[in-house]
């Protein structure tokens, strides 16, 4: 590779890489402690438009809006709670990818559990009863006749 | 020993029956927090004339229907002879508020189609969209005369829907 093409090939990729990390980089901080709270902020808010993604991760132009808002309410000092608190007043609960527990989230927070609990009294109870099951005893007569069976068996296994 | 062996038919007769209730339920209603709270505040400069005002102020004192619509939410389209004719029959208060989108392009929507609204409030920003929680464009509010937000449509207003909830409840607002 002649020294020319060599610096175009390394000015390319400087160049795009560039453009690429602009891209990222729209949201501006001078503390990363606010950044960091910016990032995890966004991925725990859900976009109501295109309902299975964060607002972090979502392109509609809600979810765009919602970034901006977040980020201008970082910017202005509030705190997640007041950001949340923002969010949850004008959208419900439904924006928080992690709701809080109250009436109409109990049973989403405590069904699993209770379901789990169900099935655990369900198998201690069917166990108990095997173990407690006595096993009956058979009289001679029934027990020549399961020789009989047994050994057909395996005569005819041996064929 | 016969009834227990019907255990896990009935279980799953349960499941049917939750499961196919949840069929029913559309995933993108989401229930709004502002039904009987009071319409959030905005002041924006109107779509037709820009030095006229809207306001949350313009709600109180007569039962209102306010209309989220944008010329680029191709199911407003379908809404929108409804609302015209909505408005003309039932001598009805309709504001709108014309979310995130150009002057020009709102302008010419309401020559084309009709214009049912006293005023259109141009929220550009979409600022005043996210105090009101808009999230799927067209949505429709019914606000009573004391401006508290009574009642959420997400999604284009049918004749069924005007007939069966929005004209009823302003009907029984109106005497409140």
């Amino acid at each position: 590779m002649n020294p020319i093409k060599q610096i175009s090939f390394t000015l390319i990729l400087v160049l795009t890489s560039l453009s690429i990390s602009a891209a990222i980089n729209v949201y501006q901080f001078d503390d990363p402690v606010k950044k960091e709270r910016f990032y995890n902020l966004i991925d725990e808010l859900r976009c109501t438009v295109c309902q299975n993604q964060t607002i972090a991760a979502s392109n509609a132009g809600l979810a765009k809006d919602l970034r901006n808002k977040t980020y201008k309410m970082i910017q202005a000092g509030k705190t997640d709670d007041e950001i949340k608190t923002f969010m949850v007043e004008r959208f419900t609960d439904f924006v928080l990818y992690n709701p809080p527990v109250n009436n109409s989230t109990l049973l989403l927070w405590i069904g699993p559990a209770v379901l789990m609990l169900i099935a655990f009294i369900f198998l201690i109870s069917n166990i108990r009863k095997r173990v407690s099951t006595p096993v009956t005893e058979i009289d001679a007569q029934e027990h020549e006749r399961v020789q009989t069976l047994l050994k057909q068996k395996k005569d005819g296994n041996n064929d | 020993m016969k009834l227990r062996a019907l255990l896990p038919l009935l279980a799953f007769l349960i499941l049917v029956v939750l499961l196919g209730y949840g069929l029913t339920r559309n995933p993108k209603d989401i229930p709004s927090p502002l039904i009987n709270k009071a319409a959030p505040a905005f002041d924006l400069p109107a779509v037709l004339n820009p030095d006229d005002k809207v306001s949350d102020k313009n709600f109180l004192g007569k039962v209102t229907v306010f209309n989220v619509w944008a010329s680029w939410c191709s199911a407003c389209r379908d809404e929108h002879p409804i609302l015209v004719k909505f408005a003309k029959e039932h001598k009805t208060t309709i504001y709108g508020l014309n979310y995130k989108d150009q002057r020009a392009d709102a302008i010419r929507w309401l020559g084309i189609f009709g214009n049912p609204y006293i005023a259109s409030a141009y929220d550009v920003t979409g600022n005043t969209g996210i105090d009101w929680g808009v999230y799927g464009v067209p949505e429709t509010f019914i606000i009573d005369k004391k401006g508290i937000i009574r009642y959420k449509q997400i999604g284009p207003v049918t004749d069924k829907i005007i007939a069966d909830k929005i004209l009823p409840l302003i009907r029984k607002l109106e005497k409140e």
